[in-house]
Parts: structure tokens; C-alpha cells; sequence
């Protein structure tokens, strides 16, 4: 105030005094950094990731190789030879065969299919139902919140696998039974994952705003709740894959997964179990090689996602 | 707080109703007649006896009210593969093995993991980090039952080391634990770490410092106990991953325990031996969660438990 008035008791303020800007000076403006959506900039941040970057890598790698790679043998996963018993590894049998001559690389990623069939398709269900049920329990809150929690409560006190082989056992073995036994209690995560964003991010300004320029509960859930939930909700889908994936190798294991010609690594690594001291190593080492190396893979790259989404390590 | 654990106590009770509910309708929506494969004589004298003697002669609501009296007692009557035996004995001769194998496991992953865990912190990016860290993801990656195998085939087989299966000594209860803990120890140190780094950065840890604490008094006293917290919290789902682990485990090194009885009770349809062991895995599972969800009020006083009853 005291130099405002000591200005104009000094001089006048006139319209000469003011110098039109030049027009490059508005171009100061122009952002330094290129505009970056949130998922952009995450991507961004997963590209420095070498180690997410190489699990995305071996990821896409293995898919491939579960498409094509029955084909590249004249051998079937089913075919067997009894005369090729148990050979090693050889240019005619790459990953050697098992006990009943079957070719072990035809098997090995017939099995990939299999498990990443499982593993995919589990992720997809539990995020569609996660999202729904954790969506309606959050948004909602209060007494359906309560019920709906409180349900879950008791799916969880189950142990999942026991539900599992329960069903198993009721339905019978075969792919779409694991998928469902898989999906029946695995969903129940991803609902708290939800729930609890949803509960977070329901009370933001934003929102508010939304609901007073009329938009109904439907848009305002499309719009800004569910995007905003997704960071954490895909994180925990890279990280459900492996969980299902082990677990198919788990039930196949003890001789609940899928039935008998059907190569799954999980059945194949229980085939190896009865000739583990032959000195057939091949029997053992590819499946239980490469359910690790696809577990390491998906867990590797689930982490650097949740590292790249983390908005806490924004810079 | 009383009042809070007596409604945990009621809800933790509910719980295990409700489970014993689901596996006994489960069990009987099993296609095929439990008697066929226990396989008796054909006369229909004998089936009757039989029916009568597993209580199968009865209504399905008379059952029912029948078994929840029954297992409120703990007696999960006969068994159904073994006709001397019931299912009571059974579960008594598997449950020492269980018990030691499941609390070894326990313990060896919770005490290796958190000071893995707190190590990797102290020493962030560096070697020793680093080494721990793909120790881990190693220990996730490499399901159990692989595990188990390359350990009888490699430590006990080839080096004779450890004995190779049964049960018996102290040394036999290393390889499957091991087997056993390696995933759930990956990771209680991957969440022990990341906590540990996060508590280390905080205020009073830097007035601790400032005050003249030893390094050991401040890692021990303050940022320990903070950093464990996450850790309780995942004690109950560890807890269901050892347990459901150990069938695979007790089965490929022979143990005697109770997941055996549980695999071979499947392919049995011994319906009176998995509904015990369904029950009482849940039941422990149960129990866990509710100790934890009381000991986490204990731990943190600033978690008020009273306040989560409305």
C-alpha cells in the first residue's frame, strides 16, 4: 500500500508507461518437458526398468513360443513311441522324451499353453469380478459395504487351496474347473484392492465436482473412479498370473489337474518325481525350469509396474 | 477391547460354522456312493449295516444336525478307507509331524526373512542388497514341490547330507522346511525391507540418532518395530500358504502327517477324513487370522481396536 501511494504521489501512471509484450516472449510458455499422460509417463518409467523390461520381454517370448511351438516338431503332445523311451536330449528330440516316448518339447510348450491359458484367463475373471464387487462395496459403503465385506471375511478364512481341490473334486478335473476353482476364492483380493480406492478416491474434490454438473453415478464411476483405480488393480493382475500358474502346476501335481494325455508342467514335473535318481534330468529340468523362469518373469515384471505406477516415485 | 475380542471370538466362531456348513454340502454333492468304493460285500444286510454304521442311513437334515454335534466334540467318526481305524487316530498319528513341520517352517521363514529383510535395508543398493533381494525373487519364482525335489535329488541323494524322506530326527525336518519357508520367507523380506526403508527415513528416527543411540538400539528399538507391523498383518494368508504347501511337501519326502492323509483321503472319497481335514486346516487358518487381527491392537497402540466395530 505505502509504495503504491508513494508512486502516485510521484508521478502519474499513463498508458505510455506500458510497453506492449513482444510476441515471442509468449512463447516462454511452452512446456519444457513434453506433456505426458499418466500412462505415458508410466510406460516412460517401465522402459528404464531393465529388469521389468526383460520380464515383459521373456513374457511376450514364452506366449509365442506356447503358439507356435507345438508346431515346430512333426511330433504331437499326445503321439507315443515306445521304442524312444526316456532319451536324452538329441537334434531329433530337443528336450528329449519321457517315459512313454512322447517328444518332451512338444509337451514342454503344449504345457505353456496350458499354464498360460490358466494364468491369463484367471486374471481376466478375477479382475472382472473383482472390480464389479469392489466397485459396488466401495462406492456404496455403509451397511452393503458391511455385508459385502463380511462375506468376503469368510471366503477368506477358507484356505483357497482346499476349496480348490474341493471342487476338484465335485466337478471333476479339467481346465475350466481349475479356471473356475482358481477364480471362486482368487477374486477376492483384487475386490479389496478396489474397495478400498474406491473409498479413498470417492471423496475427492473432483468428484464432488462431477456430481454437481449432474453427472449420475454411472459416469462418475466410468469416468474418474475406475481409471483412477486401475494402477494398482493391474499390478495385482501381472501378480495374479504366476499365483495361478503355480497353482495349475500345484494341482497337476498331485494328480488333480488336468487328465492324463494333456501335458501341463505341473503333471510333467510329477512324471519326473518317480525317476528322479535315473539320472533322466531332462524329465525334471525343462518343465520345472520353465514354470520358474515364467513365474520369475511375470513377478519381475509385476514388481517394475508397481514401481512405474507408483505415483510416490513420481519425479 | 474386551468387547471387541469377544465379537472377534463370535465372528471367528461363525466363520468355522459356516465353513463346516459348506464342506458338508460340498461333500455330499460329490457324484458316486462313498460305500461303493470302500468296497463291501454285496449283500444288502451288510450295506445297511454299513450305511447305518457311517450314519448314512439318515436324512441329509439329520446328518447334518448329526456331524455339527459330532465335530463340536472333535469326534470326526470313522473312517472310511481304514475300517479299524477312525478318523480320530489318524489325525492323532499325523498331527505331531504336521505340527512340527508346519511351526518349523513357520518359524524358519519368519526369523531368516526379517533379518534378510533388515539387512538388505541397512545396506540399500548395495551387495548385499542386491544378492538378498534376487535371493528372493528366486524363492518366489521356484514353486515348493520343484524345490523339494532338487533337494532330495541334489543335497540328500547325491551329497548325503540330509536324510533323504520319513520322519524321525531333528535333521529330517531341514530339507522340507527349507522347501517349505522359501516362499513365505521371500516375502516377509521383500516386506521388511521396503517397510524398514520407509521407517528409516522418518523423524524420530533421526532424533534417535541425534540423541546417541547406538545403530543397534535404534534399528532394534524403533525402526524394527514399526516395520514388522505389515509383517503380522500377512502372518494369517502365510499361514494358509504353509499349510496347503505342506501337502504337496509331506507328500514328495514322506512324511507322515496329516496332508497326506488329505491327498490319499481325495482319491479314496474318504468323505469323514477330508471333512476333518478340511475343518481343522480352515479352523487353524481361522484362529490365525483372529490372532493376528488381536495382536496387531497390541502391537500398534495406535490402532484402537474398538474403533473398527462400527
Amino acid at each position: 500500500m505505502a509504495l503504491t501511494q508513494n508512486r502516485t504521489n510521484k508521478q502519474k501512471i499513463d498508458d505510455s508507461l506500458f510497453v506492449p509484450l513482444d510476441k515471442h516472449s509468449a512463447e516462454l510458455d511452452v512446456m519444457v518437458r513434453p506433456s505426458l499422460g499418466f500412462w505415458q509417463d508410466a510406460w516412460k518409467r517401465l522402459l528404464k526398468n531393465k529388469l521389468a523390461v526383460s520380464g515383459l520381454f521373456l513374457i511376450v517370448l514364452l506366449t509365442i513360443m506356447a503358439i507356435i511351438g507345438p508346431w515346430l516338431t512333426p511330433y504331437t503332445y499326445s503321439e507315443q513311441t515306445l521304442s524312444n523311451q526316456n532319451m536324452g536330449p538329441s537334434s531329433e528330440h530337443w528336450f528329449g522324451t519321457d517315459n512313454l516316448g512322447r517328444d518332451m518339447f512338444t509337451r514342454t510348450w503344449y504345457g505353456a499353453r496350458i499354464s498360460l491359458f490358466i494364468g491369463f484367463s484367471a486374471a481376466l475373471i478375477e479382475f472382472i469380478i473383482g472390480v464389479i464387487y469392489g466397485g459396488i462395496s466401495g462406492y456404496k459403503g455403509g451397511r452393503t459395504d458391511n455385508i459385502l465385506m463380511r462375506i468376503i471375511d469368510i471366503l477368506y478364512g477358507l484356505p483357497y487351496l482346499l476349496v480348490v481341490i474341493l471342487l476338484m473334486v465335485v466337478m471333476g478335473p479339467g481346465l475350466f474347473t481349475i479356471i473356475i476353482a482358481l477364480t471362486l476364492t482368487g477374486w477376492i483380493g483384487m475386490a479389496r484392492i478396489v474397495r478400498g480406492q474406491v473409498l479413498q478416491l470417492k471423496t475427492n474434490e473432483y468428484v464432488l465436482a462431477s456430481k454437481v454438473l449432474g453427472a449420475n453415478t454411472s459416469r462418475i464411476i466410468r469416468k474418474h473412479l475406475l481409471p483412477n483405480t486401475m494402477g494398482p488393480v493391474i499390478v495385482s493382475m501381472t501378480l495374479t498370473v504366476p499365483g495361478a500358474i503355480f497353482a495349475e502346476a500345484f494341482l497337476s501335481f498331485l494328480g488333480l489337474g488336468v487328465s492324463a494325455p494333456i501335458a501341463s508342467w505341473g503333471s510333467m514335473a510329477n512324471d519326473a518325481l518317480g525317476v528322479l535318481n535315473t539320472g533322466y534330468w531332462w524329465r525334471l529340468f525343462f518343465p520345472a525350469f520353465f514354470i520358474s523362469l515364467t513365474m520369475l518373469a511375470f513377478n519381475v515384471f509385476g514388481d517394475g509396474l508397481r514401481d512405474a505406477l507408483d505415483p510416490k516415485l513420481r519425479r | 477391547m474386551l468387547k471387541y475380542i469377544f465379537k472377534r471370538f463370535l465372528w471367528m466362531i461363525l466363520t468355522i460354522w459356516i465353513i463346516v456348513t459348506l464342506t458338508f454340502f460340498l461333500m455330499h454333492a460329490i457324484p458316486g456312493d462313498p460305500l461303493d468304493v470302500a468296497d463291501v460285500g454285496s449283500s444288502d444286510a451288510a450295506s445297511a449295516n454299513l450305511a447305518a454304521y457311517y450314519n448314512l442311513d439318515q436324512s441329509l437334515p439329520m446328518q447334518y444336525v448329526t456331524y455339527l454335534k459330532n465335530v463340536a466334540t472333535f469326534d470326526f467318526g470313522p473312517s472310511m478307507t481304514s475300517r479299524s481305524r477312525t478318523v480320530n487316530d489318524m489325525l492323532e498319528s499325523g498331527f505331531p509331524a504336521s505340527l512340527q513341520l508346519g511351526l518349523a517352517t513357520l518359524f524358519f521363514s519368519v526369523i531368516s526373512g526379517v533379518a534378510l529383510g533388515v539387512f538388505a535395508a541397512l545396506r540399500h543398493n548395495r551387495m548385499i542388497d542386491y544378492v538378498t533381494m534376487i535371493l528372493a525373487v528366486i524363492g518366489i519364482s521356484i514353486p515348493n514341490f520343484i524345490q523339494s525335489m532338487l533337494f532330495i535329488n541334489y543335497i540328500a541323494v547325491n551329497i548325503e547330507f540330509f536324510p533323504i524322506a520319513r520322519w524321525g530326527t531333528y535333521r529330517h525336518v531341514i530339507l522340507p522346511a527349507i522347501a517349505l519357508a522359501s516362499g513365505p520367507m521371500a516375502i516377509i523380506a521383500r516386506l521388511t525391507r521396503s517397510n524398514m526403508l520407509e521407517v528409516l527415513t522418518q523423524d524420530y528416527i533421526r532424533t534417535a540418532k541425534a540423541k546417541g543411540l547406538s545403530a543397534r538400539k535404534i534399528v532394534v528399538k524403533h525402526a524394527l518395530r514399526n516395520a514388522l507391523l505389515p509383517v503380522v498383518t500377512i502372518m494369517g494368508a502365510l499361514t494358509a500358504a504353509v499349510l496347503t504347501g505342506s501337502f504337496v511337501v509331506e507328500r514328495i519326502f514322506a512324511i507322515p502327517g496329516i496332508g497326506q492323509y488329505f491327498v490319499s483321503s481325495i482319491s479314496n472319497r474318504d468323505y469323514p477324513m477330508i471333512m476333518a481335514t478340511t475343518v481343522i486346516y480352515s479352523s487353524i487358518l481361522v484362529v490365525m487370522m483372529f490372532i493376528v487381527d488381536i495382536l496387531y491392537g497390541f502391537i500398534d497402540p495406535r490402532i484402537k481396536l474398538h474403533a473398527k466395530e462400527d
